[in-house]
């Protein structure tokens, strides 16, 4: 066993030993040593978590064109490190009749949701976190402790803002769990799991390519979820001006913004597991697991530019918009697409890969051509119902 | 054998702790003053019960219980407690005159169901070691579906969660 | 129960990160709180009447529904597991028991429920 092939193998074996060595029990250390390992990876991604700061704000730079930081360190490199330094040494104000406990735990729960989603992302063939068999179920679980932080948070504060700003957080969360739950049971029709490892082992053919509507749809939802714009109506600046975590300052309010950041990013990776191989590209991952951890963190970070690229470009809607898009739209959608898949699933099982694709590709088109007309002939009736019958343009003027 | 032995009071040792807590922060649920504190003392409750689940290798019911009690149910217990109520908090008295007699039923009861367990042979039985690459839920699945298994309770199921569906649109379609 | 004590320690050093680092936050920060500063943020105004407004029923009615689609769909997801063994019979299955749900999310709409009104 060699430490380029299975480090953490080899590391935790070593660890384990000097500990048992020191005359600790062996299960003693075991959990030390997981304690460790957990530690190591949670301290590595609040690092990429300060660097994400410097990414975010560089590309919302570029989309507006405009350069973004660039004077502290190369390229403004240093500016995420002095961000934090000001959150810290900024004073942590408590707002009068706010509920102490309450208001405290808040940003707490809403950074310890999103670190406790690593716990099922495989970073490599020989790292794959805990794989458990309810893996997929394991993200919208997580995703409930988040809700639950930021009604908490909204709550506490004894501020009209936060509180209009939380009920609306969590009407989008809880509504667009329903299309994303819908469409993570595609990936596990298709692999016959819902562990996260599984689900990258059985993507010889990433899971885009039999359904890019699914991978559509769980984006769509992902946004939604981390309340990114379009979906930020519960921080809409013009009106709430910052929603639910209004009245935290210095490090409480970090954790929410930092919190947000690493859940962006973790969405991204979420969905390169899901519909993009997760750590597999071509056979590069069975050369060294240094080389899956680049692959996986290179595909999250292009999930999350995506979802940064519609932030920047969408506008926000409105709450009535945003249900009326959810439930009469997408959640329908999600479940004829769950449908389609199971039964082209059975009907397909038992031919060539190719006509297996062909089918299921054909299928997501048909149901999303399908879908999109339903919308037509709706906005149709709606701009007719609010502008009157299309007047005809008379031929001179 | 000393592992073995080892493992299995540290097992005991996190249930006897999770089961304290959950406890505790049931009897909060019923004693603490502010509703919304009570519905979040109810999800520290719900969250224990999920921990005593991988305790006992049901994980899937575990995750469940998270997304469907806290994310679904905890949040409907706090959307109704902000709508219902200016003042989040009850000042009438906490106990009424038959507060014995609701005790009483209570230690009635859980003497009942312990005297019962007692009787029954498998209480002081190990369980049997789950082997290994055991699919917990593809046979929660295969039970779900196939004709000798659960397939009818299956559907009645979701006919159930239509009749919850349709009973909740008509209650809150006649308010208006 | 293994692999649980592994996500249970995610759980404990996902809690410490977040504590510590509000906690240096709290030790470096300065303390000097004033009524003013106290006094919950309105755009800059004074703050009128109390930290409270009244909510749309609409929000309850839409996590009702939430509530059900979301039992529904934690029940597929045994169902989708074991999809690929089983035969047709279980797809229809499948496929009747998210009709029946349909039909009530379709019931809502026509009863004007999703409405934002």
């Amino acid at each position: 066993m060699n430490f380029w092939n299975d480090p953490l193998k080899v590391a935790a074996e070593w660890l384990t030993g000097v500990f048992t060595g020191w005359g600790m029990n062996t299960v003693a250390a075991n959990v030390l040593v997981a304690f460790l390992g957990v530690l190591m990876l949670i301290t590595i991604l609040m690092v990429i978590d300060i660097f994400l700061v410097w990414i975010e704000r560089k590309v919302v730079a570029r989309f507006q064109d405009r350069i973004g930081p660039n004077r502290l360190g190369p390229f403004g490199l240093i500016q995420p490190f002095a961000d934090i330094i000001k959150l810290m040494i900024k004073e942590d104000t408590t707002p009068a009749g706010a509920d102490k406990v309450v208001y405290n735990i808040a940003p707490m729960l809403s950074m310890m949701s999103v670190l406790i989603l690593w716990a099922v992302v495989p970073l490599a063939p020989v790292m794959l976190g805990v794989d458990l068999n309810a893996g997929v179920l394991f993200i919208i679980a997580a995703g409930s402790i988040g809700t639950l932080s930021i009604i908490m948070a909204g709550w506490s504060s004894n501020n009209k803002f936060s509180v209009i700003g939380a009920f609306r957080q969590v009407a989008v969360m809880v509504s667009f769990e329903i299309p994303m739950l819908a469409v993570l049971l595609i990936p596990t029709i298709f692999s016959g799991s819902m562990g996260m490892n599984a689900i990258i082992q059985s993507q010889d053919i990433w899971f885009i390519f039999l359904s890019p509507l699914a991978a559509l749809i769980f984006l769509i939802a992902a946004i939604a979820e981390l309340g990114r714009a379009p979906f930020d109506l519960a921080e809409g600046e013009s009106e709430l001006v910052s929603g639910y975590n209004i009245e935290y300052s210095g490090m409480k309010f970090g954790m929410f913004y930092a919190g947000e950041l690493l859940h962006a990013f973790t969405f991204g990776g979420f969905w390169a597991i899901m519909f993009f191989g997760g750590y597999r590209f071509f056979g590069l991952e069975k050369v060294s697991p240094f080389l899956a951890i680049a692959i996986i963190l290179f595909k999250a970070l292009l999930g999350y530019w995506v979802i940064m690229w519609v932030k920047y470009t969408v506008m926000r809607i409105r709450i009535d918009q945003m249900l009326a898009f959810n439930w009469k739209f997408l959640t329908p959608v999600a479940f004829v697409l769950v449908m389609v898949t199971a039964l082209m699933n059975a009907l397909l099982r038992g031919a060539d890969s190719w006509l297996y694709i062909t089918g299921m590709i054909l299928s997501n088109v048909i149901v999303a051509w399908v879908s999109l007309e339903f919308v037509r002939s709706a906005a149709k009736t709606e701009r007719e119902k609010v502008e009157g019958p299309k007047q005809v343009v008379e031929a001179h003027h | 054998m000393e592992k073995e032995f080892n493992y299995m009071t540290g097992t005991q040792i996190i249930f006897l702790i999770v089961g304290a807590v959950t406890l505790i922060a049931a009897l909060m649920v019923v004693t603490v003053r502010n509703l919304v504190h009570a519905a979040l003392w109810l999800v520290a409750t719900l969250f224990g019960v999920a921990i005593v689940y991988t305790l006992l290798n049901a994980g899937f019911l575990a995750v469940v219980q998270v997304v469907v009690y806290i994310g679904a149910i905890a949040i409907l217990f706090i959307f109704a407690v902000m709508l219902t109520r200016r003042q989040a908090a009850d000042t009438g008295a906490a106990l009424n005159s038959n507060w014995w007699a609701g005790a009483l039923m209570a230690v009635l009861t859980f003497a009942g169901l312990a005297y019962l367990l007692q009787t029954w042979s498998g209480f002081s039985k190990q369980s049997a070691a789950i082997p290994s690459g055991f699919d917990a839920i593809g046979q929660l699945g295969t039970a779900l579906t196939s004709p000798q298994g659960y397939v009818l309770p299956f559907e009645v199921a979701s006919v159930l969660l239509l009749a919850a569906l349709v009973g909740a649109v008509y209650l809150a379609f006649n308010k208006k | 129960m293994n692999e649980w004590l592994y996500v249970g320690l995610f759980f404990i050093v996902g809690l410490i990160i977040p504590v510590g680092a509000i906690g240096v936050g709290w030790l470096l920060g300065p303390k000097k709180p004033n009524p003013i500063k106290q006094s919950t943020y309105e755009c800059g105004i004074e703050p009128v009447g109390e930290g409270w407004v009244q909510f749309k029923a609409q929000y309850y009615i839409f996590a009702l529904v939430f509530l059900v689609f979301d039992v529904e769909t934690v029940f597929l997801f045994p169902w989708a597991v074991r999809l690929g063994q089983l035969g047709m019979f279980a797809v229809v299955e499948g496929i009747i028991f998210i009709l029946i749900l349909v039909a009530g999310l379709v019931y809502t709409w026509r009863k004007g429920m999703l409405e934002w009104a």
